[in-house]
């Protein structure tokens, strides 16, 4: 019992990530119209950028910039603490990842806007309904 | 579909969180992923690079190629838009706002004058075009623009300059000004956003933001070191070699944040007006 008690309280969060995911996996999935499609594929991103973030951090750490004691110039890397400061590798990877998402997010937005234009529509059933009356 | 979409969905759950059980727990200190690479790039980072932001160097330095594509990637999706959207000219069938014709606020009086013919033009001082769906002149709106869009402008070159020093750096200071740009489109409307930064700065800032990361590395290259090894710009700079890679990584994040700000102003502009630069939110 107190195995199992440990197990959740240590792990929730991947939990929580990956209920988050699933919601944006299911949205891309089942949903019919493209712009609720593109919030699906939203809320997956989030929860991977979310799941990183998790992984980089350590209890008790701080944001990882370097505390250089008042008056120096530089800081001897023996003088430096691991455990204090959080991993900046996930940090560095979902900065870019964020940007990126919002990018691509714009390509799609443009392709959901031509095909609106061509068809009128953005349900994706009656997008399919014209194209085979071609 | 939907029922197979529900299906699928349960299943990769109970996959993932059966998965789960192999993981180290939340914030472990000594979890796999802080044993790899991380203890180098915090022990060294100042000492090596000079720079106590540590996601700054491993951004720009120690993951500098990673960067320079993402950046890329950027362009790519800010070009993608402009060549997906943008319509020069006029398209043949006039939508329902371009059949109600043309639209001039007289400023003075706030009366608003519609043409119904599209080559009406009136070049005076008095005279502003406004969108054909009505929007009202909102004084308290644009006076509160007017006062922020400079600081928010002011903030985004302090966070792309002290990206070395505090959180903060190209991505993050080009997307605040960025949104300072769009905020005007938003509060005044498209065209004279346009005005302030037409398009064709646009698309040159944007190829600039990823010829400055590319170039700085190429420096590099014809100075005698690798590619984006920053500490040969000593020679060139008054500087020692370790602290001329934080220079270096400094001019990287300005190249980032040129480019990225342009990205993001091209894409609202193309978005919002399906490609005819004229009117949109």
């Amino acid at each position: 019992m107190q195995h199992i008690f440990q197990e959740i309280m240590g792990k929730y969060n991947y939990w929580l990530y990956i209920v988050l995911m699933m919601i944006g996996l299911y949205g891309m999935i089942a949903k019919n119209n493209l712009i609720k499609k593109l919030v699906g594929m939203n809320i997956f991103q989030t929860a991977i950028i979310l799941f990183y973030i998790s992984i980089g951090y350590k209890k008790g750490g701080t944001l990882p910039i370097i505390e250089i004691p008042h008056g120096h110039h530089s800081i001897s890397p023996a003088a430096i603490d691991i455990d204090k400061y959080i991993n900046p590798l996930p940090h560095v990877l979902m900065l870019t990842a964020i940007v990126v998402s919002v990018a691509t997010f714009g390509v799609a937005v443009a392709v959901a806007l031509k095909i609106y234009k061509e068809y009128n529509t953005l349900e994706e059933d009656e997008i399919r309904m014209r194209l085979r009356e071609r | 579909m939907k029922k197979l979409g529900l299906f699928v969905t349960i299943i990769c759950g109970a996959i993932l969180l059966y998965a789960t059980g192999e993981f180290p727990r939340w914030g472990e200190v000594r979890s796999p992923a802080s044993l790899h690479v991380s203890p180098h790039y915090i022990k060294y980072s100042v000492e090596e690079t000079d720079v106590p932001n540590i996601v700054t160097s491993v951004l720009a330095d120690y993951r500098g190629f990673d960067t320079m594509f993402e950046t890329t990637v950027i362009f790519c999706a800010g070009l993608a838009c402009f060549l997906l959207l943008r319509v020069f000219g006029r398209d043949d069938e006039l939508t329902p706002e371009e059949e109600k014709g043309i639209f001039y606020r007289h400023l003075p009086t706030g009366i608003v004058i519609q043409f119904k013919k599209e080559d009406v033009e009136i070049r005076h001082k008095d005279f502003e075009v406004v969108d054909s769906k009505l929007v009202p002149y909102d004084l308290i709106i644009k006076t509160a623009c007017r006062v922020l869009i400079p600081f928010i402008q002011l903030f985004a070159l302090y966070v792309v300059a002290h990206g070395d020093f505090s959180p903060g750096g190209g991505f993050q200071g080009g997307v605040i000004f960025g949104a300072s740009i769009i905020l005007l489109a938003i509060a005044f409307n498209l065209r004279s956003a346009i005005e302030k930064i037409n398009e064709k700065l646009l698309g040159i800032l944007s190829a600039l933001g990823v010829f400055i990361y590319a170039g700085i590395g190429w420096l590099c290259l014809l100075l005698g070191g690798n590619f984006l090894d920053y500490g040969r710009l000593a020679s060139i700079l008054p500087v020692d070699p370790i602290r001329a890679r934080a220079l270096g990584m400094l001019g990287v994040e300005i190249g980032v944040g040129i480019a990225v700000m342009a990205v993001m102003i091209i894409i609202y502009i193309n978005i919002a007006s399906a490609g005819r630069h004229d009117e949109g939110l």
